[in-house]
Formats: C-alpha cells, sequence, structure tokens
C-alpha cells in the first residue's frame, strides 16, 4: 500500500491553480452533483453507507449512520462543516480548504441534498484567512453557476451555504462548542444527550461533518460506494491524507490509503522519506495531540492505518490523521509539557476537573523538566490524571463533559508506559538530560 | 453618532441578514469592527449589541473569549508565532524569543506565542495579520517582519482581511 490519490487529484494535476474554477471545471468538478441531484436522496446514503466511510475529524464515526440518526420530517435541519482545524500537528483541511474549495463546496451540495437540508455553514477556523478567502471566493463562483442557491442546475433543490469565520479557539473543533460558537456565544461544550442530529444548531436537527469527510463525496459517488469501500483494510475503508510532521525529511500531507503502515508513511522515497539525520525514531504521535504515543519499536512502525486495529491493539486512535515523529534528540518531557501547555490553554474552563487539572499537570511537568521535579511527580501527575479520565485506560471515562479532558492525559499515559526513566532521569540530575 | 463607517453599516446589515438568528452575527460583526478599527473598542461592542438585539455584557462575554479579537489597540502588525510541538522540536521557541526582543518596544508590532497554526508541513511557522511563513530562522522571521514594515510585503487587516483598511496606530 502507499500513496494514493483520490481527494488530493486535483491538486495533484492542477498544482499551480487547483483552487479556480477553471481546474475545478477541467477535472471533473460538479458532475458529480450533476449526477446526485437526479438521484434520490437515500439511494446517495445508500451509496455512502457501502463506501464505508468514517469521519476524518476525530472520532471515526460512520458517516452514513450519523445522517441517519436525523429525525424523520423535522425540518429545518442544518448541515454544518467543520473547518476549525486546531489539533496540533493536523494541518490537511487548511489545503483542503485553500486547495480545493470547489470540492468541498460538491461535496456540500451532495450531503445537503442527501439529508434534506437548504441551508448549511462552514464554520472556518478564524486564523485561516487564505482558505476563508478562497472559500467564499470559490462559493460566488459556485453561486454564478448555479451549483449553489435557488434551484441548483434546475432540479428544483436549493441551497443556501454560509461561511462563518472563527476567532482563535481550539475548543470550538469540538461539535457542540462550534454550534455555541456559531450561535454567537461563548465556545463551551453542551451536555451530550441530546445530540446534535437531535437537538443541534438553533436546536436544530444538525450534522456536524469534518471539511475531508465532505471533500471525499463527490469521489465516492463518481467511483462508486462499493468501489470506494474495496479501498483500505477492515472497517477503515477508502483513502486519508496524513499531515505527517516533525522530524522526517519530508514533512507534509500525504493521501494514503488505509492499511498503510506507519514505517511505509514516515519513510517511502514519495513520503516522510526517512528521519532527519537517518536518526532512530524515539516516539511518534499517531492521530493529533490528543492521542496517547507509540514508539520506534518494530510492532508499533509496522502497524497497519488501521482505526480499529491501533485503537484495540495499542490503546492510540488516528484521530485527526496527523503523525508527529521525534528523532532521538527529542526530550519526551518537554514534548508532554507543551502539549499539557496547549490543553491548559484551550480548556474552555466548564468543567472543574479539566480547568484545574490540565494547569496543575502543565505546572508539575514543566517544574520537571526544569529540573525541579520531585520523586513522587510522576505518581501525582497520574493521580491528577485520574480524576479527569479515571482509570486511564482506553477507551478513556470522563468526568467531564467533553473529550478535551482526557485528551489532556494522553502525554502523561504516554509518559508513564515508555518514558519513566527518562523522567526519573530529569529528577535526578536535576536537569533535563537533553538540553 | 455610529460607529460604524457607512460602508461597514451597509455590510453589517448584510451580516446580519445572512443567519436565520442574529445573534450568529456577532462573531463576524466583531471581525468586521476589528477590521475598521484595528482592535475591537466598547463602541464598537456596543452597537453590535444593538444590531442584533442583545446587551452589550453579552458582546463582550462572546468578544473576550476568543483571542483573536483585541480589546486594546496592539499596533498595526500582530506577529503570532507557533511554539507547538512541530515548531518546539525545529526552532519555533527560538524565534519567538528573537522576535520579542526585537520588538519589544516597537508600538506597531504585537509579537505573541500562539498554539498550532496547522502549518507544521512548513515548521516553525508563524502569521503576520494571518498570513503565513514558513521554514523559519530567527533571522528570517524578522527580515518577513520588515517586510512589512517598509510596505514591501502588504498586509492584511488585523483580522485576516485582504483589504486595504490603514488600522490605527496604537495609543493614537
Ligand atoms: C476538543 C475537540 C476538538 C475537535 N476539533 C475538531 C476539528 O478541529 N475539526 C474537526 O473536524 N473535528 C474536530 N473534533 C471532532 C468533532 O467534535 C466532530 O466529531 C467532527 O467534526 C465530526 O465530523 P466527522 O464525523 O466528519 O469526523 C474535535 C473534538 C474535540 C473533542
Ligand atoms: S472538558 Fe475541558 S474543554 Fe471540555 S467542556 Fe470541560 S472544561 Fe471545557
Amino acid at each position: 500500500m502507499g500513496a494514493k490519490t483520490i481527494i488530493t487529484r486535483r491538486l495533484a494535476e492542477r498544482p499551480d491553480d487547483s483552487w479556480t474554477l477553471d481546474a475545478a471545471l477541467a477535472t471533473g468538478a460538479y458532475e458529480a452533483l450533476k449526477r446526485a441531484l437526479k438521484m434520490p436522496p437515500d439511494d446517495i446514503r445508500a451509496e455512502v453507507e457501502a463506501s464505508g466511510l468514517r469521519g476524518r475529524g476525530g472520532a471515526g464515526f460512520g458517516t452514513a449512520t450519523k445522517w441517519g440518526f436525523l429525525p424523520e420530517g423535522v425540518f429545518p435541519r442544518y448541515l454544518v462543516v467543520n473547518a476549525d482545524e486546531g489539533e496540533p500537528s493536523t494541518f490537511k483541511d487548511r489545503m483542503l480548504l485553500e486547495r480545493d474549495p470547489h470540492q468541498l463546496i460538491e461535496g456540500i451540495a451532495i450531503a445537503s441534498y442527501a439529508v434534506g437540508c437548504t441551508q448549511a455553514f462552514v464554520y472556518v477556523r478564524g486564523e485561516f484567512a487564505l482558505g476563508y478567502d478562497r472559500l467564499t471566493h470559490a462559493l460566488e463562483e459556485a453561486r454564478r453557476r448555479g451549483f449553489v442557491g435557488p434551484n441548483i442546475l434546475g432540479s428544483g433543490f436549493d441551497l443556501d451555504v454560509v461561511v462563518h469565520r472563527g476567532a482563535g479557539a481550539y475548543i470550538c473543533g469540538e461539535e457542540t462548542a462550534l454550534l455555541e460558537s456559531l450561535e454567537g456565544r461563548q465556545g463551551m461544550p453542551r451536555i451530550r444527550p441530546p445530540f446534535p442530529a437531535i437537538e443541534g444548531l438553533y436546536a436544530k436537527p444538525t450534522v456536524v461533518n469534518n471539511v475531508e469527510t465532505i471533500s471525499t463525496l463527490p469521489a465516492i459517488l463518481t467511483m462508486g460506494g462499493a468501489k470506494y469501500g474495496k479501498l483500505g483494510v477492515n472497517k477503515s475503508t477508502g483513502t486519508r491524507i496524513f499531515s505527517l510532521s516533525g522530524h522526517v525529511k519530508r514533512p507534509g500531507n500525504y493521501e494514503v490509503e488505509l492499511g498503510t503502515t506507519f514505517r511505509e508513511l514516515m519513510y517511502q522515497r514519495n513520503l516522510g522519506g526517512g528521519i532527519r539525520d537517518d536518526r532512530p525514531v524515539k516516539f511518534f504521535i499517531p492521530g493529533g495531540a490528543s492521542s496517547q504515543w507509540l514508539t520506534g519499536a518494530d510492532e508499533h512502525l509496522d502497524a497497519p492505518l488501521d482505526m480499529d486495529f491501533v485503537q484495540q491493539t495499542f490503546g492510540v486512535m488516528l484521530g485527526s490523521g496527523a503523525v508527529m515523529v521525534f528523532d532521538d534528540t527529542a526530550c519526551a518531557v518537554r514534548v508532554a509539557w507543551r502539549l499539557a501547555k496547549f490543553f491548559a490553554h484551550e480548556s474552555c474552563g466548564k468543567c472543574t476537573p479539566c480547568r484545574e487539572g490540565t494547569g496543575w499537570i502543565t505546572k508539575v511537568l514543566h517544574r520537571i523538566e526544569l529540573g525541579d521535579g520531585r520523586k513522587e511527580d510522576l505518581d501525582l501527575l497520574l493521580d491528577v490524571g485520574d480524576n479527569i479520565s479515571p482509570g486511564l485506560v482506553a477507551p478513556f471515562s470522563q468526568t467531564t463533559i467533553c473529550p478535551l479532558g482526557p485528551s489532556a492525559v494522553s502525554p502523561l499515559v504516554s509518559l508513564h508506559k515508555f518514558f519513566r526513566d527518562e523522567v526519573d532521569e530529569h529528577v535526578r540530575e536535576g536537569r533535563c538530560p537533553f538540553t | 453618532m455610529s460607529f460604524f463607517t457607512e460602508e461597514n453599516r451597509q455590510k453589517a446589515g448584510s451580516i446580519v441578514e445572512r443567519y436565520p438568528v442574529r445573534r450568529s452575527a456577532v462573531m463576524p460583526l466583531l471581525h468586521l469592527a476589528q477590521d475598521q478599527e484595528g482592535w475591537v473598542s466598547g463602541e464598537a461592542m456596543r452597537e453590535i449589541a444593538d444590531l442584533v438585539g442583545i446587551e452589550p455584557a453579552q458582546v463582550l462575554g462572546t468578544c473576550a473569549f476568543y483571542t483573536m479579537y483585541k480589546r486594546e489597540p496592539v499596533g498595526a502588525l500582530v506577529v503570532s508565532v507557533c511554539t507547538n510541538v512541530s515548531c518546539l522540536v525545529t526552532g519555533g521557541p527560538e524565534i519567538h524569543q528573537a522576535l520579542r526582543e526585537q520588538y519589544a518596544d516597537d508600538p506597531e508590532v504585537y509579537v505573541e506565542e500562539v498554539e498550532c497554526l496547522a502549518a507544521c508541513g512548513g515548521a516553525p511557522a508563524i502569521q503576520v495579520n494571518y498570513e503565513f511563513h514558513e521554514h523559519l530562522t530567527p533571522e528570517s522571521a524578522v527580515e518577513v517582519v520588515e517586510a512589512y514594515k517598509r510596505g514591501d510585503r502588504k498586509a492584511r487587516t488585523l483580522s485576516g482581511t485582504p483589504v486595504a483598511i490603514v488600522p490605527t496606530k496604537a495609543g493614537a
């Protein structure tokens, strides 16, 4: 397995102008939409079901299943596309926004028609100024050509799409916080149930899907769901874009067939190209900062990119599709501390264990890194973590409203599992051995 | 006297109309206010409250939650430096320090440490008024900011909009 170009096809074929309407139309944009509008909406859902498509935003939930939760006969209902990409080391949605906005718009129209909504929103991370420009411009073009708006391509189907900009808050990537934010409030997660499918935006049935998930729909309709579903491995079908970063020779976004191994992703010449200075992999974070870590051990490197396999075997997740690689010059404590600081900064403050716990975790990790740690610090950290995620084992329980709290515990558990000696060395020597 | 210029008042009206519920317009209106003035003043928030029919304190509550809205003047250039892990191990903190020192006394340049900017493929990365610059060193980062200061590069507004609005000078 390895590289496979499905949703990055336009980027590969038209590297210099893939985001323009001309390039999009020359490479088949909106053909899938034309076909879709001639199908009964339920048939589209059936195609998506046959494709086995699972959400690319983090949780990997079946897309057709999620659509199926919408209560029958309740209108209006909304589609909200999550383009708030903020999970550390993830940068694929930004690329899709900036370089193929027409594919996303086509996917939005297909999904809206399939679920029966006439109003869609795209929540774009505030810092993505270029992505916002390109998407709003592409939307104008699509409107002029009749791909969006009233009576799309004479089908009788109306769709309005509003692009909404965030303003700097990672937590708004969490779907219920995102809805709060879209309603003009502070982006604080809601207690679920009710789930957004039942009571979402303006308390109406709402589907929230990730940019990559929606961007995959045109290709699924073009290829046919069953054919797409044959790609990949087990219940991880198709391809995904992996954001590869850190100490690899060629960091970047790579679309690969699921089932490709971490080693192939990091080392293949047309992918990561190996580790900087040919050093060994010390550890890597397989699914964005919220995931637990894996190491350079063969069983980890040779594990397939299979959402269920890595979860069941190692308790880690493919999450947002980001793989961050560290060679043997990286200090595990320093990385854990920086991630803890991130979660502390981004905690919305609604739940006590997360608001207080993330702050304490950051402080204690920092003192260990600075050489002021105590022998009992790691156990103290695990105890704080246990207040957020009792038991500290996957699948992670939570005393909090949303999974950000438990995510902050991932670096701790990883340190405990793989780098206890390194933590002890910091404490014993009173300094960071890497500086 | 209204806060928004005549042109922006019209924009504000069409923003409010976009949404099924008026309150949803609060964030885009805050961006619009920041585009106009370079920061978000109490006067702006009061007018936004009027436009969407909620209390000014509710607008403030929303505004204060999000890091991109600046509630005091910060100068013409916001330089956001990522120090999250991909940048941490490739030189982000060193860039942050160099920029902080370089612009410590410059009222026009506001240097802030930020979380992951989704530019890890080009780490270490910064943004200047929300425009990306990747693969930097402390020296090349300073050179990027200087290019904006000289006017060789055209900056977006402090909300990242690519229009030629000159933000108010800090303290002016
Ligand atoms: C703290 C937190 C942050 C999240 N950030 C994002 C994000 O930036 N983008 C995204 O698509 N999903 C994010 N998610 C997942 C969303 O809640 C939601 O599951 C997803 O957007 C659903 O889309 P999908 O089914 O297509 O994956 C986040 C979840 C949590 C708990
Ligand atoms: S877990 Fe943290 S981020 Fe999530 S709702 Fe609670 S306080 Fe907010």
